[in-house]
């Protein structure tokens, strides 16, 4: 079996607090007891995985935490992170029919955390889930060590077919180990999570192993080999690197990709971090969580520099109000327009210039010293080596086209989930989309 | 301001509101504090041998997040020593004179009940409660409400009673009883002028399920108990409203207890037929201040009824306790939904669905979907109308099939949202008023659908 991961001591994010921490039990009973255990209730409508929430919250009310972990589990295997990952804002707490009553609503993430992590500290996942069936000696290679595959490969294990997986990074899990603010999750928990799927049996997990279009050279595999050696394939791709601004300056030390920043932060033992001033550059939930993370890691002022106004932002409005209460602030538009740097090459600050409709106003620019640049204007795409396999089509943006009942694509072998399809939303989507992927997966490979 | 102030069969007092004889009513000082905060009268803690008591003593029936919807104790009587009972008794009354103070008593032989009654009336106080209620300890002994529960000794002692006191005696009843009115009746034939009830329902209140001993646990066991507290009072009601409606019984005075724990409760109590009421339970929960909301709370409301006194409050509903066979057959109700406060929860749905009669509909599903949630009739017509409220995207109206509606109530009652689900009176089905009482004097009261034996002995009877 793969080695337990184990992340170094000494990262930056062993710093950061729990922003909601698990409740006690006693909490946890007093908050499913205002739940009003509503019929075709909204908020599992609105939850992608369709957990079964009156039922599992009812159950916490009666102490049968146990009972509510399966009812969690039943729908989405990686109930765990979800609950603490989860933007419940705007997926179930959002839709909980508190909100018409002008209350809060439930606190179902902080109440499915209470269930799954109380549940699991005793007892290990495959006692919460469903008998795993016999072994159908069907293989699955699954590419990318994210939510989705491992999601997929949790549900085919209990369907009694293998899997390998296959990631080309050191540590598994995707952006759900690498990317989560660490006040919601650590790594570790991500980690420990996706071992306890391991544990199911049945699946190999092949760190530092990338899969390519082609010849395979060293910790490398090639996309003929797996449709060669697999009944099918998954494709878990996630994104690619971070977006780069494209302004003179840009290169060099103190300007980040955001999503490398927070890995480093993440996974990185004995990162520093200095300076008073950052600038994150952005107006979506990367860059909100990289400005939130960076304020309370110390840096004195924190400005999101958006190039549109608050309104525009396709960041959420909650995370926003959370990172403004820890003392980041939003610079609304505003564009960078060239990084500097001294003699030496280290970076001193940048041209700010105003902007309207997003774009550089001419003579507005100004000279803002700073100290740390995030850029976390998006992701690139990493589907390169899908089209290697043939029939695989990707869309204008490069997302990988499937068909959205089955995740199927263009290739009858393969298969396609999380945010190399849809481009990037959360863990639960990539949960439920490999849910979907795993059903069709079953019926081509039984052939019923 | 209305006038609280009451006159319990000779026994004044400011208000009609007494701590019942219980722990709150234990000591001169607490029913000093008690007395300070608002409270009019008390009953002291029931004297009688000082017993010795167990640890722990209570237990609670919680409802969802609230606590003590019930109480459970296995505490007896005083286990204070008589004369310190009696000489704070004293000094209560000294300071107190205009308060309502009454000794509760409970012990075994005439010559007990003659000593006793003396000592007590030797301190001033204005009444005597004979403590023939607890229904655990003391019983096993003799007393409490092993008397209770046998009417001629409890009419034996209360004429004991009535044969040695100078001032009024109330006898408190027990509710373990079949029926309350042969107590009641016996107490009225010994002479007593008043009674009080309930005292505690005989009660086993919960079992801890790793130990697998009933709670509250003394060691590695446990007793049954007496059940107090707000879930008690609908029992209370209805025992004190037959002895407030039995010609038998009904010039006594009344001393309502049990779960009562606010002044709704007290004015319910005093409409049928209550002159004092007296609360232990909310007092152990919440504290001696709940007075304050009492007595502003009742006097309001008389107010705002036009009542000058709480004496003209006192008994109003006893007239509308009717029979079930003095029922009208023909009143006639409907839900109806809110559709300004409705949020959608469905709720009403599920109950009606599953524990009535299967007439709300959810809007937007199939005929199909529909009959397979469970409904037999399906309107024509099942408007969609969205659920107002601000932040219910896509949830409409839960929609009430008349034609199946049978104003049960249930509804109005499991909705979340108080005030959403109201009952509206709609012509009756007969056309006329018709109780089931009048139907029996016609003979018309045998309904299609009835056993054969029925039929074939109706048949018999009258040819
Ligand atoms: C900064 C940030 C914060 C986020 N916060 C949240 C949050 O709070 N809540 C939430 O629900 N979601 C959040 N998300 C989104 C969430 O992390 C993703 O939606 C989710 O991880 C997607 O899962 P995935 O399996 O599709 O891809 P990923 O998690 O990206 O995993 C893809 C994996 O595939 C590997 N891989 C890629 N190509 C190859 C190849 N050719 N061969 C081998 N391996 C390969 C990658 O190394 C990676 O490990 C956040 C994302 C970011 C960037
Ligand atoms: C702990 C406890 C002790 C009690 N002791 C007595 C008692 O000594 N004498 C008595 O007449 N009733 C006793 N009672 C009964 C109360 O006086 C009262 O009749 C009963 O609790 C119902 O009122 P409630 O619902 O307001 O508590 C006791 C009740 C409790 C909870
Ligand atoms: S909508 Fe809210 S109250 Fe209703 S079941 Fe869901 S969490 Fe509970
Ligand atoms: S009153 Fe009773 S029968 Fe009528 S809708 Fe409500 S629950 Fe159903
Ligand atoms: S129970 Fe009340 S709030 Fe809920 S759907 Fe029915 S009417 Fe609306």
């Amino acid at each position: 079996m793969h080695p337990l991961t184990v992340l170094p001591s000494g990262r930056l994010e062993q710093q950061f607090d729990d922003k909601k921490p698990r409740y006690t039990a006693a909490e946890a009973i007093t908050e499913a007891n205002r739940c009003i255990y509503c019929v075709d209730a909204p908020c599992i409508k609105a939850c992608p995985t369709t957990i079964d929430i009156p039922t599992f919250i009812h159950k916490i009310s009666t102490e049968n935490v146990k009972g509510a972990a399966r009812t969690i589990l039943a729908e989405n295997i990686l109930g765990a992170s979800c609950a603490r990952v989860c933007p419940v804002e705007e997926l179930c707490a959002g839709a909980c029919v508190y909100n018409a009553w002008g209350r809060e609503p439930i606190a179902i993430g902080r109440l499915q955390r209470f269930a799954t992590e109380a549940t699991l500290e005793k007892a290990p996942l495959s006692s919460l889930l469903p008998a795993k069936k016999p072994a159908t000696g069907k293989k699955v290679a699954l590419v990318g060590s994210g939510p989705a595959s491992i999601a997929a490969a949790g549900l085919l294990a209990l369907e009694g077919v293998q899997s390998v997986i296959f990631e080309k990074r050191a540590i598994p899990g995707g952006l759900n180990t690498l990317g989560i603010a660490p006040y919601k999750q650590s790594g570790q928990a991500a980690l420990d999570e996706l071992h306890q799927v391991l544990a199911l049996g049945g699946i190999e997990l092949r760190t530092g192993v990338e899969v390519v279009a082609g010849a395979a050279g060293a910790g490398q595999v090639s996309s003929d080999t797996l449709l060669k050696d697999f009944d099918g394939v998954f494709l878990g791709l996630g994104l690619g690197p971070d977006s780069k601004l494209g302004v003179p300056g840009e290169q060099g030390a103190g300007v980040y990709g955001a999503v490398d920043l927070i890995e480093r932060i993440k996974a990185e033992p004995g990162l520093k971090l200095a300076g008073s001033r950052a600038f994150v550059i952005g107006g979506g939930n990367t860059a909100l969580d990289i400005a939130h993370e960076l304020r309370l890691l110390g840096f004195q002022d924190v400005a999101l520099v958006y190039r549109r106004e608050e309104k525009d932002m396709s960041g959420y409005a909650h995370e926003l109000a959370h990172a403004r209460e820890d003392g980041a602030r939003l610079l609304e538009n505003r564009v960078v327009t060239e990084v500097l740097r001294d003699a030496k090459g280290a970076l001193t600050g940048v041209k700010l210039a105003r902007a309207k409709d997003g774009k550089a106003l001419a003579g507005t620019e100004e000279t803002v010293a700073v100290d740390l640049i995030a850029v976390a204007i998006g992701q690139s795409v990493a589907t390169g080596v899908a089209k290697a396999f043939a029939g695989v089509q990707l869309d204008a943006k490069g997302r990988v086209v499937v068909d959205p009942k089955t995740h199927r694509t263009g290739n009858p072998k393969v298969w396609s989930g999380g945010d190399c399809v849809n481009g990037g939303k959360e863990v639960v989507n990539g949960v439920q989309e490999a849910k979907l992927a795993v059903k069709d997966m079953l019926s081509a490979l039984g052939g019923k | 301001m209305a006038d609280l102030s009451i006159d319990f069969c000779g026994i004044k007092s400011p208000n009609p509101f007494w701590l019942a004889s219980a722990p709150p009513a234990n000591s001169g000082p607490q029913v000093m504090r008690a007395f300070d905060a608002g409270w009019g009268g008390a009953v002291w803690k029931t004297l009688g041998d000082p017993v010795t008591n167990v640890t722990s003593r209570f237990w609670a029936n919680d409802y969802g997040n609230t606590r003590m919807m019930g109480l459970n104790n296995i505490e007896l009587i005083t286990d204070r020593p008589l004369e310190v009972n009696l000489k704070e008794m004293y000094e209560v009354k000294k300071r107190f004179p205009k308060h309502a103070l009454i000794a509760s008593l409970m012990v075994e032989t005439r010559e007990n009940w003659k000593e006793i009654i003396k000592r007590a009336e030797d301190t001033g106080c204005d009444g005597l409660e004979l403590n023939f209620g607890c229904p655990h300890g003391m019983c096993e002994r003799g007393m409490g409400s092993a008397v209770g529960q046998e009417p001629k000794v409890l009419e034996e002692i209360t004429r004991w009673a009535m044969e040695y006191a100078r001032t009024p005696v109330i006898i408190k009843l027990t509710p373990n009883t079949g029926d309350i009115n042969e107590p009641g009746e016996a107490a009225a034939r010994g002479g007593a002028p008043a009674v009080s009830l309930i005292n505690t329902v005989k009660s086993l209140l919960g079992v801890d399920l790793d130990r697998f001993v009933p709670n509250p646990r003394v060691g590695n066991q446990s007793t049954n108990g007496g059940y107090c507290g707000p879930a008690v009072k609908p029992i209370a009601l209805f025992m004190m409203s037959q002895l407030a409606k039995n010609p038998a019984t009904k010039h006594m005075a009344i001393s309502g207890i049990g779960g009562i724990s606010n002044w709704r409760d007290a004015a319910e109590f005093i409409s049928l037929g209550a002159t004092s009421v007296q609360v232990c339970t909310a007092v152990m929960h919440y504290g001696y201040r709940i007075v304050e909301d009492m007595i502003e709370g009742l006097s309001d409301y008389l107010d705002s009824k036009g009542m000058k006194s709480v004496n003209e409050l006192r008994g109003k509903a006893i007239g509308a306790y009717a029979e079930w066979g003095d029922l009208d057959l023909n009143y006639n109700l409907k839900a109806r939904i809110n559709p300004d406060s409705c949020i959608g929860c469905n709720l009403c749905h599920v109950a009606c669905m599953d524990g009535a009669h299967q007439c709300i509909l959810i809007p937007g599903r199939t005929h199909a979907e529909h009959e397979k949630a469970g409904h037999t009739h399906i309107p024509a017509s099942i408007p969609e109308v969205p659920v107002k409220a601000a932040g219910a995207v896509g949830r409409f109206l839960p929609v009430i099939d008349d034609v199946e509606c049978v104003g049960c109530n249930l509804c109005h009652l499991v909705c979340p949202v108080p005030g959403t689900i109201s009952m509206v009176e709609v012509p009756g089905t007969i056309g006329k008023s018709e109780t089931w009482n009048d139907r029996v004097a016609q003979g018309r009261d045998l309904n299609p659908g009835s056993l054969d034996s029925t039929v074939a002995k109706r048949a018999g009877a009258k040819p």
